[in-house]
């Protein structure tokens, strides 16, 4: 089967999903689904190697002057 | 001179040892409590500004942090008031009401406008460059995007992205599904017209 109502459900659970906030018994049950569904499938992959992207092109690293700046904002011994 | 009781040169060095661990725990994380800051704001400049605020603050007031507690999350609470503080709201012009698709928007769009099969990862990398996705990320409204940034760049829990911004952690979730959403529907903008 390609799509029935479990893939609408499964949208609602995709981003919890993949941020880790099911629960057990949800977790459990939208895996089963994702096993059994082509459909939902090809979207989570695509969902979490966009997430793995963003996360990726998004984030910058300190400039190294900055560490030494905070590192002098310590409180003197 | 205040009269030291025998114990209080111990006290003393107790808390300063104690001090001196949290300084460095806090510089520890600096470079992650950055990677946030800086998709919170604007520039490299205020990033800059803002996490130095940030931690003169928290080495101030490190006896207000409960060892064993989250630091990191600690430290971007501290970062997000401030940034909300430093006239955050002035620069919000009448912000308009982004447009909004569903969730499986930018998959829908790629698919569609996809001629051979290829595989997912490459339509996303291959049709947006870094510049894309920043400049998408930073047109989302902040209020969505702080949420987004906390939790997407962050990889805080919904629980600690409530605990940071002071929203109940039902404000979390509706703020980060929208975010995802406007995001979701810039990029597509980006990668296949609009």
């Amino acid at each position: 089967m390609e799509f029935d109502e479990l893939c609408d459900k499964c949208e609602e659970w995709m981003q919890p999903y993949l941020d880790r906030e099911l629960d057990d018994a949800e977790r459990a049950e939208a895996e089963k689904h994702l096993e059994g569904c082509g459909y939902c499938r090809k979207r989570y992959r695509f969902e979490e190697s966009l997430r793995i992207f963003v996360r990726h092109v998004c984030s910058e690293e300190m400039p190294p002057e900055l560490k030494q700046k905070l590192a002098a904002l310590r409180t003197p011994l | 001179m205040s009269e030291v009781t025998p114990t209080e040169p111990q006290r003393l060095a107790t808390e300063a040892r104690d001090r001196v661990r949290f300084e460095e725990e806090a510089l520890e994380l600096s470079d992650q409590v950055y990677r946030v800051a800086r998709r919170l704001v604007g520039s490299r400049e205020e990033a800059e500004d803002l996490m130095q605020e940030t931690y003169a603050r928290a080495f101030r007031s490190w006896r207000s942090y409960t060892p064993g507690t989250n630091l990191r999350a600690w430290l971007l609470r501290i970062l997000t008031n401030l940034n909300i503080d430093r006239g955050r709201r002035k620069q919000r012009s009448p912000e308009m009401q982004p447009l909004e698709e569903g969730d499986y928007f930018l998959y829908n769009r790629l698919e569609e406008s996809s001629r051979e099969p290829r595989s997912d990862q490459d339509a996303v990398v291959d049709r947006l460059s870094q510049d894309d996705v920043v400049g998408a990320l930073s047109a989302v409204p902040h209020d969505f995007r702080d949420v987004l940034v906390l939790v997407d760049i962050g990889d805080f829990t919904y629980q600690d992205a409530a605990q940071i911004l002071d929203i109940p952690i039902g404000t979390v979730m509706s703020r980060l599904h929208r975010g995802r959403r406007i995001l979701k529907t810039a990029l597509a903008d980006q990668a296949v017209g609009g």
